[in-house]
């Protein structure tokens, strides 16, 4: 018997990934949430019928959305992570020895039950002690705050679904105010090949670009997101992605990674044409 | 309310026997179940076209309903506890001028309260009735008009005994209830008709917590709006009336201007709705409520706005609220509302409902969740973050006494001349002057135009409001009463 977990990355490609079984399936008001057994990813988990990360590849984003900004800000005490009830980020970011708090805002309780139960290797982020878990709505959660951060992490990744509030301008605007005046601001940009993604990717630069004084994009290789790439977004009010990036203090941390290299850093803001071409037509469009 | 016989939906019902039946069509409309317009089928859906049929034997016909739309509207009547319920599908417009036509003819007065909608006055134009304005009282913070209070009623009333009915707006658009217990009372007292222009407030019909509905309040008739709290599709509405009327002679009114084709797809959403309200309504509307409130409390943290609620009930003109609604003042952070929103479309992709000069409204309805709320208040908060000015010297009300000097009808169908807008003060419009939404008229026919006014055109155009009525379309000129014909 064949058994495979089927996603649609557009109206006309599929992706296919062969599963051994089902882990888990439940319903939260937010989403339905599945985890699957698959020989090539390992355990991987579904949104509402999107893969959000798997086993195999979710080291790369992990990675991507902490040690960038991490090498670039020279001092970051205080860090909001939107999303990443998996603990993933976390788990990154408790490398880092002068953070004092990290805040993650998930709105899903089950969400985390979820990944505590079936990815303890991520999940064991949400142990450590500077972190302290928010189940409450993240536009909310940022009201209240201003001046805060030093770093915000959007870590959710869908512009379309129950996560849509985390990719409008009103929700750029409320982290700028959250941040610091040297904050800086990682999102997940989407993926920009497929003409139906590269809309909702045009739009966040849109707006991320109305919002920061620095906004810079990012890429990575990530076999499960569609066409296996994905952008991310580095919005900041002060210090540049490649100016201020100081290479020799983050290697002496000599943090064990599977992706980010400090030479990797540097590539990932070159961009493919096409994808220059449509955020440059983004931001002259304004 | 019978909740068992509630559970049924003969429109419903009918229509899917009548799917099931495959009948060949030979009469209209000549897509022939969307067979003749493939475009039409692929924008709408074959489920949408395939009901948008003629009136026939199984299907009843709405100009003289016998069969499964009496039983519609029968079980309509019986869910909002109204003598007779009428389908109607020329929108809630088509229910206030029904109202008013059938209270009133040529010559007679109904006292109406001047912030009623323009279908009110329009029906004036179209019978020959006069009005008698109310003066809304005005809250002069927020700019919005507020309910009638029963002593100028009673004045009204005296000075006027011949008056045919008493024209009453609740809630209005803002939310705010006049006590309308007491005026019902008292437009019976005078032997005149209580009729409720309830265009905002299907949704008080299934609630405890909610101010009182026409019906309840013993009205002789009210005009409620399905589509827009009950959820029925756009253009659908239900006139209500009361034991004292003559149904019989409702339905002749009604008829006068309805059209013999009535869509089955507005009827069967009406029919749907009807059904879906009262099996459910009850809990959807607290949960409405409580997004509502939800929404006051934290847009009222961002602190500037005001999103104002049940504090401002004062016994009179403002005897209830309706937590449904959600208005916020904006001129407190010195924008106008309609600045405001033109921001949330603009820029954060928001849709509201309108902005007037001091104030937004959001439409909060059952089809709404917590996630989209957030996102207004967040997008509140972000323009209060970024444009918040200095509070600005806005008008200080939205309402502005009229000089009524001719009958709407007369002054309509008056010789008139053009004149530019500067040059009309102090003669007799000819035509409606009003900033849509909430289409509260500024001028209507009859009424002297007065510098007051037209600094006020003014200003509400340059601030962006859509401004309709007159047949100039820039509202650069006016068409006044010819001298010496009034």
């Amino acid at each position: 018997m064949a058994y495979w977990y089927e996603e649609m990355h557009t109206g006309n490609v599929k992706m296919g990934i062969r599963v051994e079984k089902q882990l888990c399936s439940e319903t939260s008001e937010y989403q339905r949430i599945e985890v699957f057994q698959s020989p090539e990813f390992g355990r991987f988990l579904a949104s509402d019928g999107s893969v959000i990360f798997s086993e195999a590849d979710e080291f790369t984003y992990d990675e991507m959305i902490v040690h960038v900004p991490m090498a670039v800000h020279p001092n970051v005490q205080r860090v909001l992570v939107i999303g990443g009830g998996d603990g993933g980020v976390a788990r990154e970011l408790s490398h880092y020895d002068e953070i004092e708090a990290i805040d993650v805002v998930e709105q899903d309780k089950l969400f985390i039950d979820v990944c505590k139960t079936w990815f303890p290797d991520n999940a064991c982020g949400l142990d450590d002690p500077r972190v302290t878990v928010y189940n409450e709505n993240p536009l909310r959660f940022l009201r209240s705050r201003s001046n805060y951060y030093d770093l915000i992490i959007n870590d959710c990744t869908d512009p379309l679904g129950h996560a849509a509030g985390m990719f409008t301008k009103e929700f750029y605007g409320n982290c700028y105010r959250a941040l610091r005046t040297d904050g800086i601001m990682v999102y997940q940009h989407g993926s920009p090949f497929y003409d139906e993604d590269e809309e909702s990717c045009r739009a966040m630069h849109r707006k991320a670009f109305k919002s920061f004084p620095i906004h810079r994009v990012y890429q990575a290789h990530i076999p499960t997101c569609p066409a296996g790439y994905w952008l991310f977004g580095f919005a900041s009010k002060q210090y540049h992605p490649i100016r201020d990036f100081d290479e020799k203090r983050w290697d002496d941390r000599h943090i064990k990674t599977w992706y980010y290299t400090t030479h990797l850093h540097r590539g990932a803001f070159l961009l493919p044409r096409y994808v220059e071409d449509l955020l440059k037509e983004e931001e002259t469009r304004l | 309310m019978d909740m068992t016989n509630q559970k049924r939906a003969p429109l419903y019902e009918a229509l899917e026997r009548f799917r099931r039946q495959r009948v060949v069509p030979f009469d209209v409309p000549g897509h022939k179940r969307g067979r003749g317009n493939p475009e039409l089928v692929e924008l709408l859906g074959q489920r949408c076209v395939g009901i948008d049929v003629n009136s026939m034997k199984p299907l009843d016909n709405l100009c003289h309903p016998v069969s499964i739309i009496a039983d519609a509207e029968a079980l309509a009547a019986d869910a909002f506890g109204a003598a007779h319920a009428f389908f109607m599908v020329g929108g809630t417009t088509s229910a206030v001028q029904a109202m008013v036509l059938s209270a009133c003819k040529a010559g007679e007065k109904v006292i109406l309260p001047r912030n009623v909608h323009k279908s009110a006055i329009n029906a004036l134009v179209l019978c020959g009735a006069e009005p008698v304005y109310i003066d809304p009282k005005v809250d002069t913070r927020l700019g919005i008009p507020l309910g009638m209070e029963l002593a100028d009623v009673k004045k009204a009333m005296e000075e006027n005994p011949d008056a045919k009915a008493l024209l009453i707006n609740n809630p209005s658009y803002y939310g705010i209830c006049s006590d309308l217990r007491s005026l019902v009372k008292l437009a019976h007292e005078h032997n005149m008709l209580a009729l409720v222009d309830e265009a905002h407030g299907t949704h008080f019909y299934f609630s405890d917590e909610l101010p009182v509905s026409a019906m309840e309040a013993g009205a002789d008739m009210a005009s409620v709006s399905m589509h827009k709290s009950g959820g029925s599709l756009t253009q659908s509405s239900l006139l209500l009336t009361g034991p004292a009327m003559n149904a019989g002679y409702v339905s002749q009114i009604i008829n006068l201007t309805q059209t013999t084709s009535a869509s089955y797809l507005l009827m069967s959403s009406l029919d749907i709705s009807r059904r879906n309200l009262a099996l459910r309504g009850k809990a959807s509307f607290e949960k409405v409520a409580r997004m509502s409130e939800y929404a006051r409390r934290e847009i009222n943290d961002i602190g500037g706005y005001y999103a104002y609620g049940r504090e401002l009930i004062n016994g009179s003109s403002v005897y209830d609220f309706d937590v449904t609604k959600l208005a916020v003042l904006t001129s407190s952070i010195g924008l106008a509302g309609i600045e405001v929103y033109d921001m949330l479309r603009d820029e954060y992709d928001i849709q509201i409902e309108f902005g007037d000069i001091s104030n937004i409204l959001a439409y909060i309805s059952i089809g709404d969740s917590l996630q989209d709320i957030e996102r207004l208040v967040g997008a509140l908060s972000d323009i209060a973050r970024q444009y918040a000015a200095p509070k600005k010297d806005i008008f200080s009300a939205e309402y502005i006494s009229p000089k009524v000097c001719a009958s709407p009808q007369a002054a309509f169908y008056a010789d008139k001349e053009s004149l530019p807008l500067k040059e009309t003060c102090g003669r007799i419009c000819a035509e409606f002057v009003m900033c849509y939404p909430p289409g509260i008229p500024i001028l209507a026919p009859g009424e002297m135009i007065t510098d007051e006014i037209l600094d006020y055109i003014i200003y509400a155009r340059e601030k962006g409001c859509s401004m309709q009525g007159p047949e100039s379309l820039d509202i650069s000129r006016l068409n006044v009463l010819k001298e010496g014909t009034y």
